[in-house]
């Protein structure tokens, strides 16, 4: 859209809905602000009657010198296009907006997230908790003014590294036991975990039940705790489960467990710190997520990086999506309870991979390798054909071989069929991304909806199903990686010669003040970074759209009414990397 | 049939078993601890078994591989280490988890600031290899290592490196990345006579 007809389309929305909304008139900015009380009559308006039906990102921005807090959506529709940017504000220190829960569930986790971590009130929120901190956290961690025991400076690089450094020990700083606050009436030894009650008290209580025989059999739920330690969960992660029998009456994720906080970690870094700091997030993906982290700044600095770089990031974009996928489906293999045999075909590619990522980027898995304008260096020899070799023989034929291996398998369907079914209608109200969106029949990459990159130029189809089913799921991955293969072979077909890097790679970039909203298909789903710049050195604000943690949303849904031994493989299927998730 | 499938899916692992003992008859003898053994097991037309047997094998390290960073030193006349570093303070101010310390010193004569570090601390415990040390250093000095075999049996002496700990010969960089180093001589040359072809101008 040009300029001229995408501010016309701007007003019309105006127009459209006198005194709901205005143009977000600041410098860099984008969308609508939105009066708080019409908020939800608003959201209801654009997906009724606009199509806006996608609610991808909920996040809230603490503007302290304003004294407001800012809550910024981006919806989406469907069927493709650019985000509806819509911003409502509120006083900071009675900061409340209404719940977009109903119109929206999938801003269930986000909104929660945000009270949590910004201390954002959702009037009318069902399950208004903190999600990623624990009870007993004193205060909102991603508030301007709060500052976490380490704290030495607002914003790095800290001074006293140079030029009068002399190593310390953050722990010699800032002695265990001291380096936690509590809130002012709460004492950490008198502490019983409410858990018990509070984390069951949500969940559906079982009454007496017919045992169909005539007379009536007192059944009792048992609540069963799955992790945080266990070996199904991928890591650390937390399910409360209440059982009728051996079915799942309710189910409950608890987050949390590998929370850092990387959202105030990235606000007092630099914009090139978080760099490697992204590699970190989806472990598994790390190219993918250096990707999305450099599209928003470079939306942000005007900048374009040249073509060869262009084509290598979709390379290692692609590559790293193999990965990933092989990755996931071994675990699910593994959570279905084959295990490992699967697992170690899968890797043994996967380390094929990692070979080339090693030689080019210097590390495995922590890529680091996306810089703002290009990337970090160019390939070195011989890589190319490596890569060619990988993508036109080996692999093909190894994922035909997982193919004849699984796919038919009967043990593999009769586990995965009809089993943690996302219908449509609630794969996009929940706002499920990648492929557990495309499983459950919706046409949605954002590769496609709205090419960043250069991915309008290859040839590669969506891979959409029906069903909504692990199977699906599984069988969607597999596809997609085959499609990764043909745009790889595209890639290595057309790279150009050429600079890898506009400009010259800066340890210090100028960043205009402004917000910006990166997003690009990570093979988990769609990652988004949404920046605030205020031109300073340290972005002022750094949210991530996970795809893992809003993935989960549906999780306890689609459980409903199976079997224990099936919410591992629906775990499984679904696909989570607790780097993310819990962030 | 109901069972093809699972039939099908155990002829692959079949294939796999047996493909790994055809292997090992193929390479009799050879198969493991020799040069170029790993090239075949892992290289793409690999098959059968792919594990590598640590620590008596190890998987080539590729140049750009990065670990650690380390200082580069050249040797002078006699003998003595001359550290590249001229303490800019640009890799504490770009290290992301700032686990670089430098310490300077003034000539007590003069007054104005030695070139050298006088110290120079990398926390390794916390250092993530991410390399942008390396990578913004305008003087060469600053390099990412090779050697990841750095498992010690206490945290508190010895995961802090000094300057001393820290610091390798140039031909050490030399020796584990000779394209890169190629190529940087090449530009210091280059910039050198610039430098010379400038001053005869004058
Ligand atoms: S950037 Fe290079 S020259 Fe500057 S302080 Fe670091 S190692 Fe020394
Ligand atoms: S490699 Fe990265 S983390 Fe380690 S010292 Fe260098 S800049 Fe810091």
């Amino acid at each position: 859209m040009s300029g001229d007809n995408r501010q016309k389309t701007l007003n019309a929305l105006v127009d459209r809905y006198p005194g709901m909304l205005e143009l977000d008139a600041r410098e860099g900015y984008e969308g609508y602000i939105i009066s708080r009380e019409r908020l939800i009559e608003f959201a209801q308006a654009i997906k009724d009657e606009l199509g806006y039906d996608y609610l991808s990102s909920v996040t809230g921005v603490d503007y302290l010198p304003d004294e407001k807090i800012e809550v910024v959506y981006h919806a989406f529709r469907s069927d493709g296009g650019p985000a509806l940017v819509f911003k409502v504000q509120t006083p900071r220190a009675d900061a409340s907006v209404p719940s977009l829960v109903s119109v929206f569930p999938g801003a269930d986790f986000q909104e929660r997230e945000a009270w949590d971590l910004l201390g954002i009130r959702f009037e009318g929120h069902p399950n208004l908790k903190r999600i990623l901190m624990w009870e007993g956290f004193h205060g909102h961690p991603l508030r301007k003014d709060w500052e976490e025991p380490y704290f030495m400076e607002s914003g790095k690089p800290f001074k006293n590294r140079w030029p009068e450094g002399d190593a310390v020990r953050s722990e010699e700083i800032n002695p265990f036991k001291k380096n936690v606050q509590y809130p002012p009436e709460f004492s950490p030894d008198g502490w019983i975990p409410e858990a018990d009650e509070a984390l069951y008290s949500g969940m559906v209580q079982l009454g007496a039940k017919d045992s169909g025989n005539g007379r009536t059999l007192e059944t009792d739920q048992i609540l069963v705790n799955l992790g945080p330690q266990h070996p199904s969960t991928h890591g650390v992660f937390r399910m409360i489960v209440s059982l009728d029998g051996e079915e799942i009456a309710d189910l409950q994720p608890v987050l949390g467990y590998l929370h850092r906080n990387h959202e105030k970690i990235g606000e007092r870094n630099t914009y090139i710190m978080n760099m490697p700091f992204t590699d970190r997030l989806d472990y598994l993906a790390s190219m993918g997520n250096n990707f999305g982290y450099a599209l928003a700044v470079e939306k942000l600095m005007g900048i374009q990086p040249p073509e060869r770089a262009e084509y290598i990031r979709v390379m290692m974009a692609e590559l790293t999506r193999i990965v990933s996928h092989l990755f996931s489906i071994g675990t699910l293999l593994n959570d279905l309870g084959a295990f490992f045999t699967p697992m170690l075909y899968a890797l043994t590619e996967r380390e094929l991979i990692l070979d080339i990522f090693e030689a080019v980027t210097g590390s495995r898995m922590m890529c680091n390798y996306f810089r703002f304008g290009g990337v970090a260096r160019d390939l070195p020899e011989g890589i190319l054909g490596k890569v060619s070799e990988l993508v036109t023989e080996r692999l093909p034929r190894k994922i035909d071989e997982l193919d004849t291996y699984l796919t038919d398998n009967e043990i593999v369907r009769s586990r995965c069929i009809g089993i943690g079914v996302l219908p449509r209608e609630q794969a996009l109200a929940y706002s499920a991304a990648g492929p557990v969106l495309r499983a459950s029949g919706v046409d949605y990459d954002v590769r496609r909806a709205e090419p960043y990159s250069i991915y309008d130029r290859f040839d590669f189809d969506v891979i959409v199903r029906h069903n909504g089913d692990i199977y699906d799921r599984y069988l969607v991955r597999l596809e997609e990686m085959r499609q990764s293969l043909r745009i790889l072979q595209q890639v290595v077909r057309d790279i150009p010669e050429g600079e890898i890097q506009t400009g010259k790679s800066q340890y210090q970039v100028r960043v205009p003040p402004g917000e910006s909203y990166g997003r690009v298909e990570n093979p988990k789903g769609e990652l988004g970074f949404y920046l605030v710049s205020d031109g300073k050195p340290n972005p002022w604000r750094y949210h991530i759209r996970s795809p893992s943690f809003i993935n989960l949303t549906s999780f306890g849904e689609i459980c409903k009414g199976h079997k224990i031994a099936d919410v591992v493989g629906i775990l499984g299927s679904i696909d989570i990397v607790l780097g993310e998730v819990d962030r | 049939m109901y069972g093809l499938g699972l039939i099908k899916g155990l002829g692959v692992t079949l294939k796999h078993f047996i493909e790994s003992y055809l292997d090992d008859i193929r390479w009799l003898g050879r198969r493991y601890y020799r040069e170029g053994a790993l090239a075949e097991r892992q290289g793409p037309n690999a098959r059968g078994v792919f594990t590598i047997q640590y620590p008596e094998e190890k998987l080539p390290i590729p140049e750009e591989f990065r670990y650690i960073p380390f200082l580069v030193y050249e040797e002078g006349e006699d003998g003595d280490r001359e550290l590249r570093c001229t303490s800019c303070g640009i890799c504490p101010k770009v290290c992301p988890p700032q686990c670089i310390w430098i310490t300077r010193s003034n000539d007590p004569k003069t007054g104005r600031p030695i070139p050298t570090p006088t110290n120079f601390f990398i926390d390794i415990d916390v250092c993530m290899n991410c390399g942008l040390c390396a990578e913004f250093c305008p003087f060469d000095a600053i390099k990412m290592d090779h050697d990841y075999e750095l498992a010690s049996y206490d945290r508190f002496t010895d995961h802090i490196f000094n300057k001393e700990r820290l610091s390798k010969p140039l031909s050490y960089y030399q020796a584990i990345r000779p394209t890169n180093f190629a190529f940087e001589e090449a530009e210091r040359a280059e910039k050198e006579a610039a430098k010379e072809a400038k001053r005869k101008a004058r």
